[in-house]
């Protein structure tokens, strides 16, 4: 190897290794910005009222957005319940189960099913859950989300699957391990972190969409009992007050920003820990 | 040796005819597979239901202008001429930027943040990247407006212009007055959306790959981004290309921040600068407002046309996948 | 034992949820409705204030957009809408039940601009707006805009031209008046709508959007409501009415321009007051209404809807001018008062 070739290699190794990290110094720098954003411009309207009172109308000081973050709250359960099984074990399907043909159209299907545009799936979950009954209700955001929640769980219930060597999978079947145990048992846990990654990111992605739930939870100005009624949540809230004429409103829509961002990463938080705990054997 | 042979034995499974099946089932495998199945099933379920609803909506817009719509170019709601052209244009065009932008973005990232940072603070940065993914559209929408808006019409636009604007063939993508928003501004902030997911998972796979991978090849001379580049990254390329999947699916189907920043104005324009509009951005400002059969059929019918074109694409990258697979990949 | 852990967790999870937020009790009205942007802050407001003087009734209105309020009301989601135009007759022929439209604020629209070196308030003929808009002036030393306003310095720069990209109320006012004043544009772009196939311009979705893209594009002209151009204190322009006036919109033009032509308001009170007759009329101004049903089963809900209306006409009033919204005139009011004895 002539001593150009190994310099020109030795170089490029270098330049490129620095690109990542500049690359990965850039999105951390928007990230960065986003959040500052969003504290600079809502910090000042959190206050305790934030999180305890239901909306004021504009003109009147305080008022908060309690039943919206309750509410994001019980959607996002609802949208776990619903999608978060569905897509797990279509995920195992494709990854330990499937046939050749009818995993490949599964897949292809959850790709289109993930690129329809939001406010289409709420269209179609107002159809399904919304006109039957004549009345908006959380169950109905419930299903939008939980149909938006089921793409990227599948896909990466079935990536992280696949992940994990054949090895671990046939020493479990040689101390007679029956198959679905050893995926229950086994594979599983193996995979957990990062199946656990996508269906985190999916709640993630779901709990800031507006369009869905314009149609089927409609939204609330206040409190909403059980599940059967409309509900308030902290993205129909932003969309709403950012749009309005008045800054009081526009504060507390960057304000309710932070506070879903607040939700989304103690949800991360909490259900790794879960996670870590229930690993530890 | 002879007793525990014995136990062995007796436990191996029959392997093949209907006493294999029976055993499957004593042992609830069969049941895993059903249920599994079925859920797998529900998906295609509710899938064929969404489209089956598409379809049934749209029938008047579908008598009304045939195939006609894919090209009219005009989207008139006073006088009920609806054409889906402009949008198609639009969707495929910031989709394109913002792929463009992300992928190599987010592919560089995820590499650096599997491959060269200390793992404590991966997770740290990453945890947070995935963060990114939960800040609402309409938020992206307004730091579009207060961000990036200010910057095209300031910076970005007039050195592309003068700069690009000039080289023959690319050039004419850079041309034209700065209007701030539009096809370029709309395909900006969709890449900072999708980065976090490309970021995310493609992370996650690298971590997957085998260290004796990357031993291997760097016990055969292979430089630090020789390894990565050429062996650990094709180890991971369906991984990867899933969370390109998924990035191009929600560029496609964005509504809240696009509609924000691209300019709405139903045209085909050569220039990345001009305004334009897309067919997730047009569903989402018109739905709620739609009155007349019409009018609302169009819209449903340019979702359908929407659908078709995430088909279409989605066949077209999996050829990709299977023209360029060279070996070098996880044995699947 | 963790996966046990894990399901009480859940399911207390759950409970608490359900149970979270169970404040109101038995006996308790609730009313959904949903329609128009453009009121929500005055709704909101009157909402609210009904609901402390009369805590068992919930009145619940989300701004969906004029259009998703009458399907919604004609869905039977809601109990009834809201919306800034007019139902058509199409639209009531269709109608499986009979819908009664009621009038509850005014609002106007105005121009706004972004010229470098003018400052002061620019006077728009009717001809001036119709022509930017249908893309036939295109430079803002144009004549049409330079002589109504002699010593203003206007550049010769392309007029960049704003409008809403999404469907609204707005826009349905705005056309509406274009249609009025100008047959090219009724003929070219069609009659009044919250959407229309735009000749020229760029789009902002919402107010905030057309105010910010106005704000940051140098030589662009929007159009904007009232209110958020006088609670965002940005700078717009005069309008030139019927009689020839130049009027800068303030809420005494706007409710003269309902006032105007009240003889004249139809028992249905579905009308156009865009370009009224009058020197201090605003031309470019409009009803919003709410869409009640004429026949109402819940006996609860309809002594509610009906209460509310007769406070809104009468209390609810006092709270328009605060918010930038103008109030309506008495006549208006009086004949009003008089349709809700049509709700049954």
């Amino acid at each position: 190897m002539s001593a150009l070739r190994m310099a020109w290699r030795k170089s490029l190794n270098f330049v490129m290794l620095t690109l990542t990290g500049v690359a990965a110094l850039a999105v951390v720098s928007v990230l960065f910005l986003i959040l500052g954003y969003l504290v600079w411009n809502g910090g000042a309207s959190l206050s305790w009222k934030f999180f305890t009172q239901l909306p004021k109308p504009v003109g009147e000081s305080g008022g908060g957005m309690a039943n919206a973050i309750v509410g994001s709250l019980k959607l996002l359960f609802l949208a776990a319940v619903m999608g978060l099984p569905v897509g797990l074990l279509a995920g195992v399907y494709l990854a330990e189960f499937g046939g050749k043909t009818f995993s490949f159209i599964v897949r292809y299907t959850t790709d289109l099913l993930n690129g329809v545009p939001s406010i289409v799936i709420g269209i179609f979950a107002y159809s399904l859950a919304v006109l039957p009954v004549r009345h908006f209700s959380a169950l109905a955001g419930g299903v939008a989300l939980g149909i938006m929640v089921i793409p990227i769980t599948v896909r990466s219930t079935e990536e992280f699957l696949r992940a994990v060597p054949g090895s671990m999978r046939e020493a479990a079947m040689a101390l007679g391990a029956s198959k679905w145990k050893t995926i229950a048992t086994v594979v599983l846990p193996a995979a957990s972190g990062g199946i656990l990654t996508g269906m985190l990111l999916a709640l993630a992605r779901v709990a800031g969409e507006t369009a869905p739930l314009l149609f089927t939870a409609f939204g609330n100005r206040f409190w909403s009992q059980g599940w059967g009624q409309p509900i308030a949540s902290l993205p129909v809230m932003i969309y709403t007050y950012a749009v309005a004429p008045y800054d009081d409103w526009h504060r507390q829509a960057w304000a309710a920003g932070l506070v879903l961002l607040g939700l989304v990463l103690l949800s991360n938080l909490g259900a790794r820990f879960i996670l870590a705990r229930s690993k530890a054997v | 040796m002879s007793a525990a042979a014995t136990t062995l034995a007796h436990e191996v499974p029959p392997q093949a005819g209907p006493r294999a099946f029976l055993h499957r089932l004593r042992q609830g495998d069969e049941i895993a597979h059903l249920i599994t199945l079925t859920f797998a099933a529900v998906i295609l379920l509710l899938t064929s239901m969404l489209v089956y609803e598409l379809w049934i909506n749209s029938h008047l817009s579908r008598a009304q202008f045939g195939w006609a719509f894919f090209w009219t170019k005009v989207w008139d709601p006073n006088f009920d001429n609806f054409g889906a052209a402009p949008f198609i244009y639009g969707t495929l065009v910031t989709s394109a930027v913002a792929l463009v932008l992300a992928v190599p973005l987010g592919l560089a990232s995820a590499i650096f943040l599997s491959e060269l940072a200390p793992r404590k603070i991966s997770d740290i940065i990453s945890f947070l990247i995935d963060l990114l993914a939960a800040v609402p559209s309409v938020i992206y929408g307004l730091l579009g407006i207060f961000i990036v808006v200010p910057l095209m019409r300031t910076t970005l636009g007039p050195l592309l212009i003068n700069t690009v604007g000039d080289v023959p063939y690319i050039g004419v993508l850079f041309r034209g007055p700065t209007y701030c928003v539009g096809f370029l501004t709309a395909g900006i902030v969709l890449a900072i959306m999708v980065v976090p997911f490309i970021i995310s998972v493609s992370r996650e796979v690298l971590l997957t790959v085998p260290r004796e991978q990357r031993e291997a090849a760097m016990a055969l001379g292979a430089t630090r981004w020789e390894s990565t580049w050429q062996v650990v990254v094709p180890w991971a390329r369906t991984g990867i290309m899933g969370s390109v999947f998924l990035a191009l699916a929600r560029a496609l189907g964005e509504t809240m921040a696009v509609t924000m920043v691209i300019g709405n104005a139903a045209a085909i324009k050569a220039s990345l600068l001009a305004p334009g509009d897309t067919i997730a951005s047009t569903i989402a400002n018109q739905f709620t407002e739609a009155t007349g059969d019409l009018y609302l059929s169009s819209l449903i019918e340019l979702g359908l046309v929407l659908f078709l074109i995430t088909f279409i694409l989605n066949g077209l990258a999996r050829i990709l996948i299977v023209a360029t697979e060279r070996g070098g990949g996880r044995p699947a | 034992m963790k996966k046990a852990l894990l399901v009480v967790w859940l399911m207390t999870l759950a409970a608490t949820l359900t149970a979270a937020g169970v404040a109101a009790q038995g006996g308790t009205v609730l009313l959904n409705a949903a329609g128009a942007t453009f009121p929500y802050p005055i709704y909101s407001k009157w909402f609210d204030v009904y609901h402390t003087a009369h805590p068992n009734v919930q009145i619940n209105y989300q701004s969906i957009g004029s259009g998703g309020g009458i399907r919604q009301l004609q869905a039977g989601t809601v109990d009834f809408g809201a919306s800034d135009g007019p139902m058509s007759d199409d639209q009531l022929a269709q109608s499986k039940f009979k819908i009664l439209h009621f009038p509850t604020v005014l609002g106007a629209v105005v121009p706004t601009y972004n010229i470098a070196g003018v400052t002061g308030e620019l006077n728009f003929t009717q001809k001036a707006l119709a022509g930017i808009y249908l893309g036939t002036i295109t430079k803002w030393n144009d004549l049409e805009i330079a002589k109504p306003n002699p010593g203003v310095n206007l550049p010769a720069a392309d007029i960049v031209v704003v409008h809403r990209s999404d469907g609204s109320g707005t826009s349905y006012i705005w056309t509406d008046f274009l249609a009025k004043v100008s047959d090219d544009w009724k003929n070219k772009v069609g009659k009044a709508a919250t959407s229309v196939n735009w000749p020229v311009g760029l789009g902002g979705k919402g107010n905030e959007g057309v105010t910010g893209l106005v704000k940051q594009t140098p030589n662009a002209i929007g159009y904007i409501e009232l209110i958020y151009a006088v609670q965002n204190n940005i700078p717009y322009g005069k309008v030139q009415n019927a009689a020839g006036k130049f009027v800068k919109a303030d809420l005494a033009g706007v409710t003269a321009a309902a006032a105007a032509d009240a003889k004249n308001i139809p028992d249905d009170f579905r009308v156009s007051i865009t370009n009224a007759p009058g020197p201090t009329v605003y031309p470019i101004s409009s009803f919003t209404w709410l869409l009640i049903p004429a026949q109402i089963q819940d006996a609860a809900k309809r002594d509610a809807i009906k209460d509310f209306l007769k406070w809104m006409l009468t209390d609810g009033q006092k709270f328009n001018e605060g918010l930038t919204y103008a109030q309506l005139p008495k006549e208006v009011i009086a004949r009003e008062t008089k349709a809700i004895s049509l709700i049954q």
